[in-house]
């Protein structure tokens, strides 16, 4: 058998995808009044509210927006009465300025969301539509996409990569999306490709979806720029920096963006939104979410507009088989636990899961007896247990010097600790301090 | 089924990502590993030597324990003696011992090992040699004698190694059926390579090891001494001088040791390379008959030096400060 191809490093925690990947894709109607839109989804500036208090708004009508490049619109999922503008709860964890809008259940569409044709359409109106639908990277770092695809000229482009690895535990919803919904994604790398004429075209999956690859390969003409890769299932093989290792040899360096080495990433589910908007005219508005875990009592995918709460979602599924013992935005790899099930689903939730009591179990810290397995997993080639010790240390110096600012955090090393030292949660906190000293040493 | 709990009456909690870790994986499932892989040759030695090994045994075990235990308490520490890792050092340094070694042996070792070896330097991880081969040193620079009697079915003779070094007509080789069985004199648990290599292959299967260090130590040895031979160039038999002595014990249980070995791969290998190298230097030209202890206690020391400098690439190039 050929080896598949893969990255340096990671661990294989186990996939728990059973309970969900077989189920279809739920259409999940708000019965709740309030829907909240936080203004800030993306990476970028937050959006200005461009509706106000009492206003009527019809759905799929853009309620936020900015001028900025670094920022997309935000629409609303419902038609109803604008209610209040005020921070509300993010499932980040944070506050953000945000619009209440009460749902009168019509739906009612706003006006000139219609079906287009791509072609003949130039690169810049192709950018200006998919800026103009609100698209984000549906990874979870929301990038602005219009962005993404707007490369600085030096960068010469010859790989678009669909990142289909779901790679997170329990996650399912990508994997749904490209059982149910191939053609649209193959329809949208099509789109994508056509901004990039010389690139090609590469769908990247695990080689746990199998019913995904063949859903995904039957919509590919043979000899056309586009293939189907299939990769090992490992942990964090989603990565952006390990995707493109793994496809194409090619190491993204610290500090620069994946085009300088030639390549886009794009998320699954960004690439069919992409499509999306050219087949029916809609902006974002719902996203696929998984509700699962060993908490809930039927776990499932289900398609929510944003603005739902994630009690609407827990409710769906069924509510809570037993007491959670935490409630994550994301899988358990990287998730946010959140303290409020009363948070919206924003264009980065991918997933609710909610872990029973023995699932997550905080350990006390022991002690490191070096065996060198952080070393061994870390797909960043990095010296897990020197930056806990640098960072304990407060040696922030030494910290950066030993490329600790290059952690992007995927948790490799405390899943294989058997000292069970929070490595990457006290390498986190380093990070945040040597940011610290940066902004310090800027104002000086 | 369950009642459905009322969302409202539920308290989270907030953890920082990642929020699953395996049970599976814990300081005391490696310990456990290593005194399971360790069962066949303390099985051997009790077959070849008879149960005063057991005795030997039992007292190393029992002394670790509770020399860490008192230790612990006297110092205001968390007990840890579950974790472990007492057990295995004592274990290990009663592998270490002839078998005819008087009970005060294992006792005045085992608390040497735990408290100035382990304990001194910051306990389970911190210390700078394997406890076990750090003890058995001080045992052999203190009663030498005690420690340097041998004898296999109640007649006292010399080890393979030490005939091979000082050949004499009144003693013959064991055979080499003999030696890799176990079937010859020398220490409790280093005898038997059959024993050991059951073992060693059960610590690989449960990835508690890799073979960068057993595979380099063993096959530098086995190299080296087939080249330097004993009577000049390729006069030696590579096979035998390695199943003779303490190589196999040491190559999969003490050079092994988490704390005293490098952190990477790369580390392991040039670690694992000086202790052949070492080994080989040892018993064919040094005043020893055996030299896998001293390597590796030598090497030991060599480990914080190697992990400075044998640090792995960073992705994409690392961090560039501006």
């Amino acid at each position: 058998m050929k080896r598949l191809r893969t990255f340096r490093g990671g661990i294989y925690p186990p996939h728990n995808k059973s309970c969900t990947e077989a189920k279809n894709i739920v259409d999940l109607l708000p019965r709740q009044e309030l829907l909240h839109f936080p203004m800030q989804q993306h990476i970028g500036v937050p959006c200005e509210p461009v509706v106000k208090v009492g206003e009527r708004v019809l759905l799929g009508q853009k309620i936020g927006d900015s001028e900025a490049f670094l920022s997309v619109p935000i629409h609303s999922s419902v038609s109803g009465k604008v209610e209040k503008i005020a921070p509300v709860l993010t499932p980040l964890g944070s506050k953000s300025l945000g619009i209440m809008i009460r749902n009168d259940g019509l739906y009612e569409q706003a006006p000139g969301m219609a079906p287009r044709s791509v072609e003949g359409l130039s690169s810049e109106e192709i950018r200006k539509i998919i800026r103009e639908a609100g698209i984000v990277g549906k990874g979870g770092a929301c990038f602005p996409t219009a962005a993404k695809l707007t490369p600085p000229p030096s960068c010469d482009i010859d790989f678009i990569l669909i990142n289909c690895s779901e790679c997170e535990p329990y996650l399912t919803c990508d994997q749904r999306l490209m059982v149910e919904y191939s053609e649209g994604i193959v329809e949208g790398l099509r789109i994508v490709l056509r901004l990039f004429p010389g690139a090609r075209g590469v769908i990247t999956l695990e080689d746990n979806k199998s019913e995904a690859v063949e859903a995904l390969r039957q919509h590919i003409i043979p000899g056309e720029n586009l293939e189907v890769c299939v990769l090992q299932t490992k942990y964090p093989q989603g990565a952006e920096k390990m995707l493109i290792y793994a496809v194409t040899g090619r190491e993204v360096p610290f500090g620069k963006i994946p085009a300088e080495v030639g390549c886009i990433v794009l998320n699954t589910r960004t690439c069919y939104q992409i499509w999306d908007v050219f087949a029916t005219g809609r902006p974002v508005m719902t996203r696929i979410v998984t509700v699962a875990g060993k908490a809930i009592q039927e776990p499932g995918n289900f398609r929510a507009r944003m603005g739902t709460s994630f009690r609407e979602l827990i409710d769906a599924a069924g509510g809570f088989r037993e007491k959670p013992a935490m409630v994550l935005a994301g899988g358990p790899m990287m998730g946010i636990s959140i303290m409020s099930l009363d948070v919206p689903v924003i264009k980065g939730t991918s997933g609710i899961v909610c872990l029973s009591e023995d699932e997550a179990t905080i350990e006390e810290e022991q002690t490191c007896i070096r065996c060198g397995r952080c070393v061994e997993v870390c797909p960043m080639g990095l010296m897990p247990y020197r930056l806990y010790l640098l960072a304990t240390r407060r040696d922030y110096k030494g910290f950066e010097k030993a490329s600790g600012m290059t952690c992007m955090e995927c948790g490799c090393c405390s899943y294989s600790c058997p000292g069970k030292l929070h490595l990457v949660q006290t390498i986190r906190e380093g990070k945040r301090s040597v940011r610290e000293l940066w902004k310090k040493e800027r104002k000086s | 089924m369950n009642p459905i709990i009322n969302p409202q009456d539920i308290f989270y909690t907030g953890a920082s990502s990642p929020h699953i870790r395996p049970a599976s994986v814990s300081v005391k499932a490696i310990m456990r590993d290593v005194l399971l892989a360790l069962v066949p040759a303390a099985f051997a030695g009790v077959y070849f030597f008879g149960l005063k090994a057991a005795n030997l045994m039992a007292l190393g075990m029992l002394t670790c324990i509770l020399a860490e235990v008192a230790w612990q308490k006297a110092g205001g520490r968390k007990i840890t003696p579950g974790d472990g890792s007492a057990a295995v050092t004592g274990l290990l340094l009663a592998l270490t011992l002839p078998p005819d070694a008087p009970w005060w042996i294992p006792v005045i070792g085992g608390i040497f090992g735990i408290i100035v070896v382990k304990q001194f330097f910051g306990g389970l991880g911190q210390n700078i040699m394997n406890p076990a081969l750090g003890a058995r040193a001080f045992l052999v620079a203190s009663w030498p004698v005690h420690m340097t009697r041998w004898s296999i079915d109640g007649i006292s003779g010399a080890t393979a190694l030490e005939i091979l070094k000082n050949p004499d007509a009144s003693e013959a080789l064991p055979s080499f059926v003999n030696i890799f069985l176990g079937h010859t004199g020398g220490c409790i648990g280093e005898t038997s390579v059959l024993a050991l290599l059951l073992g060693g292959g059960y610590l690989l299967y449960r990835r508690v090891i890799t073979w960068h260090i057993p595979a380099v130590y063993i096959g530098t040895v086995m190299l080296l001494t087939f080249v330097l031979g004993r009577e000049g160039f390729f006069s030696a038999n590579p096979f035998y001088e390695a199943c003779a002595g303490g190589l196999f014990l040491g190559a999969f249980f003490m050079a092994t040791d988490y704390a005293t070995s490098p952190m990477t791969k790369r580390g392991e290998m040039i670690f694992a390379l000086g202790c052949g190298l070492l080994t080989t230097v040892i018993r064919l030209y040094g005043g020893y008959a055996e030299g896998v202890c001293y390597s590796i206690l030598i090497m030991n020391l060599f480990v914080p030096l190697i992990d400075r400098f044998i640090v792995p690439r960073p992705f994409g190039g690392g961090y560039i400060h501006e």
